[in-house]
């Protein structure tokens, strides 16, 4: 039904030759669940080039997480299904791949860092521990290699006293702290590829800030894709090289962070953007997108969003609305994106 | 002075810290409300901001009697709320009511929209007699913007923008004067949150209703709030109106937390002035002593750390507790 989106090309301009760092094509997960069948990706895709940000933008049951974690292999399968598509890691297809060879890609291929970082972390054993832990088993590392190897991580991560911290446990770190220890761990197998879901959402404004800059710094020292999962348009703003939009399970929009916000090329990204209020202008009404996201269990018929879309036609209530090329890099499943990012 | 609804003066709130298992010994306190003074005027909004840990839900619940104060006054239109006893705090409980963060949380999933909403007629039968209680309901749901047939669902049939809803119709049924909002729409996705924001405000306007609107989003606090105070560690640092808070802050933390909010424009990615604090927020057990910014404060003098500043006027036009207070333009 959405085999349009296997067909499109993203050609940037000045891409390199050879396989791109990652790349999602045409996802297909579902949750087999007891009110009946979630459909939680329907052929979502995309790629990330080494030293990229991608910004995976989403409200909650858009489907941003369940991609992370698909990518990652840690989907709860049942009663998640993988039912369609390919996720390819330099090329070689992960979904294809043994459990052995998938464990190999996890943590030095790509890594990921949650949102809650408490519960992330293991409270019995000290922050050092587990991060030395990955060491030992996967690098061989002696004990005392790898703790030595752990110091220097938290030092990387601006933790103060790396030496006495690496000896304390969860509970002993603040939320920032904590949320510095995972970027630490996350880091230790020297992945090519980080996945960042919500890593900021628990934090206060300050250490947000703090955290942001700090993932953007070791980004580029070491050259790493980065996946950024988040809801918050600003920080998003801030960061991002390309925004993927998502809503029901499929990306509605994808391009520069730049243009998005300029022009956005799809009535729901639109409507985020209308109804986020401002730090530096003060509005009087928000313009508001009306109605909920729909349940996974019963997705509207055609375009997922036509229910609570302000443009929508007949066409919308049937067709489900094909990747639309607006630009180098640039897509909107939009039956009307063309005169979207032209008209008004 | 008669135009305040809320005058606040002085209002500390500290919790004691035990230890022990059978014979607790109290070892400190923290210090989460620590002389806290404002007005709230009759129809206007307060925003209150400040970061987890800054004392500002504490405040909420000391304002509604759900936590007795260790010292100071707060006044509802003259008289003193934290001295009220029997029929005079049921009737201020009638006046100031709450809506809270969380609206998963916050409502009984055993009892219907119906009885959640109508449970404060049962408390305060004088507002609506038992025959016409069904109706209210209904008009109360039809308000807040929910269809009025769903009257018999349970909370867990609805959306979190939906519960926030029943969360709002049930602060309004007994027709109260102040709601203190404590992060009514943090838990919320951004489409949704601007829904409830702008229902905020149109009920504001049809029933004259003041708000303490207490938020740690800075950008919704803008949106709603006549004036704002912004908290950090207990303490009010600046508080002015809303204009004179984002475009002229005086305190170095309001320039920072400004400075940290992300402004969804990637054009402005660079031109931004960029305040970075460092570290994190002290405990609120052992606060710095003097001005309790001072650890994380870039203006940071010796008279910092002897003398607490007063939240007094010293530039521009409304109070900054900080000596070297300076006015900034943060936000572009």
């Amino acid at each position: 039904m959405t085999t349009t989106q296997s067909e499109v090309d993203f050609e940037e301009p000045g891409q390199v030759p050879g396989a791109p760092l990652l790349e999602v094509d045409d996802l297909f997960v579902e949750f087999r669940t007891r009110d009946g069948v979630a459909k939680v990706l329907n052929g979502v895709s995309y790629r990330v080039e080494p030293g990229e940000t991608l910004a995976v933008l989403g409200e909650s049951g858009s489907g941003k997480s369940v991609t992370a974690q698909t990518i990652m292999g840690i989907l709860d399968m049942p009663p998640g299904f993988i039912t369609g598509g390919e996720i390819r890691f330099h090329g070689e297809n992960l979904l294809k791949a043994s459990a052995r060879r998938r464990r190999e890609v996890r943590g030095s291929g790509i890594a990921m860092i949650f949102q809650d970082a408490l519960s992330a972390l293991n409270p019995v054993f000290t922050v050092g521990f587990q991060i030395e832990e990955q060491l030992r088993l996967r690098r061989g590392m002696s004990r005392k290699d790898a703790r030595k190897r752990a110091v220097e991580l938290l030092d990387q991560v601006k933790i103060p006293n790396a030496k006495g911290r690496v000896r304390q446990y969860p509970h002993e770190f603040s939320g920032g702290m904590r949320q510095r220890a995972m970027i630490a761990m996350s880091l230790a197998l020297d992945p090519e590829m980080l996945i960042a879901d919500e890593p900021t959402t628990a934090l206060d404004v300050t250490v947000q800030a703090q955290i942001m800059d700090l993932l953007k710094d070791i980004q580029v020292e070491r050259n790493m894709g980065l996946i950024l999962i988040t809801h918050d348009l600003g920080v998003v703003a801030e960061v991002a090289d390309r925004i993927a939009v998502m809503y029901a399970g499929r990306i509605v929009e994808q391009s520069l962070a730049r243009d998005l916000y300029r022009k956005p090329g799809h009535p729901y990204t639109q409507g985020l953007l209308d109804s986020l209020p401002r730090l530096d202008l003060k509005g009087t009404e928000l313009r508001t997108i009306k109605g909920l996201p729909p349940s996974l269990l019963n997705v509207p018929k055609g375009c997922p969003f036509n229910p609570r879309c302000p443009r929508v036609q007949d066409i919308c209530k049937t067709e489900v609305p094909p990747q639309h090329r607006l630009a180098p890099g640039r897509l909107s499943a939009c039956h009307f994106a063309e005169e979207l990012i032209s008209g008004d | 002075m008669t135009d305040n609804i809320i005058e606040v003066r002085d209002l500390v709130k500290h919790f004691p810290v035990r230890v022990g298992v059978l014979f607790k010994r109290t070892v400190g306190h923290v210090r989460a409300v620590d002389g806290v003074s404002f007005d709230l005027k009759r129809g206007e909004t307060l925003g209150v901001v400040g970061e987890s840990g800054c004392g500002k839900s504490t405040l909420a619940q000391v304002l509604m009697r759900l936590e007795p104060a260790t010292s100071g006054t707060a006044t509802f239109e003259g008289r003193d709320i934290l001295k009220m006893k029997g029929g005079e705090l049921r009737k201020l409980r009638r006046d100031i009511q709450i809506v809270l963060q969380d609206p998963y949380t916050s409502l009984n999933p055993r009892m219907t929209v119906g009885d959640i909403i109508g449970e404060p007629f049962e408390i305060h039968p004088e507002v609506a007699p038992k025959g016409s209680r069904a109706k209210k309901v209904r008009e109360l749901l039809d308000v807040v913007g929910l269809n009025p047939e769903h009257i018999n669902r349970y909370p867990h049939q609805f959306s979190g923008g939906q519960r926030q809803r029943i969360g709002i119709a049930r602060a309004l049924a007994l027709r109260p004067k102040v709601i203190v909002c404590d992060e009514p729409v943090s838990a919320l996705d951004v489409s949704i949150q601007a829904q409830v924001m702008n229902l905020l405000g149109d009920l504001q306007t049809e029933f004259g209703l003041s708000y303490v609107f207490i938020a740690h989003d800075l950008s919704v606090v803008r949106h709603l709030s006549d004036r704002v105070a912004v908290m950090y560690l207990g303490k009010v640092v600046e508080i002015g109106t809303e204009e004179e808070i984002y475009e002229h802050p005086t305190h170095p933390y309001t320039q920072a937390l400004l400075s940290a909010v992300p402004v969804p424009d990637p054009e402005l990615r660079s031109s931004r002035q960029i305040i970075r604090l460092e570290g994190d927020v002290p405990s609120p057990v052992d606060p710095p002593s003097g001005c309790r910014f001072r650890t994380r404060c870039w203006k940071a003098q010796d008279i910092c750390a002897q003398e607490a500043p007063k939240l007094v006027t010293r530039v521009a036009n409304h109070p900054s507790a900080c000596h070297f207070a300076e006015e900034k333009s943060i936000v572009p």
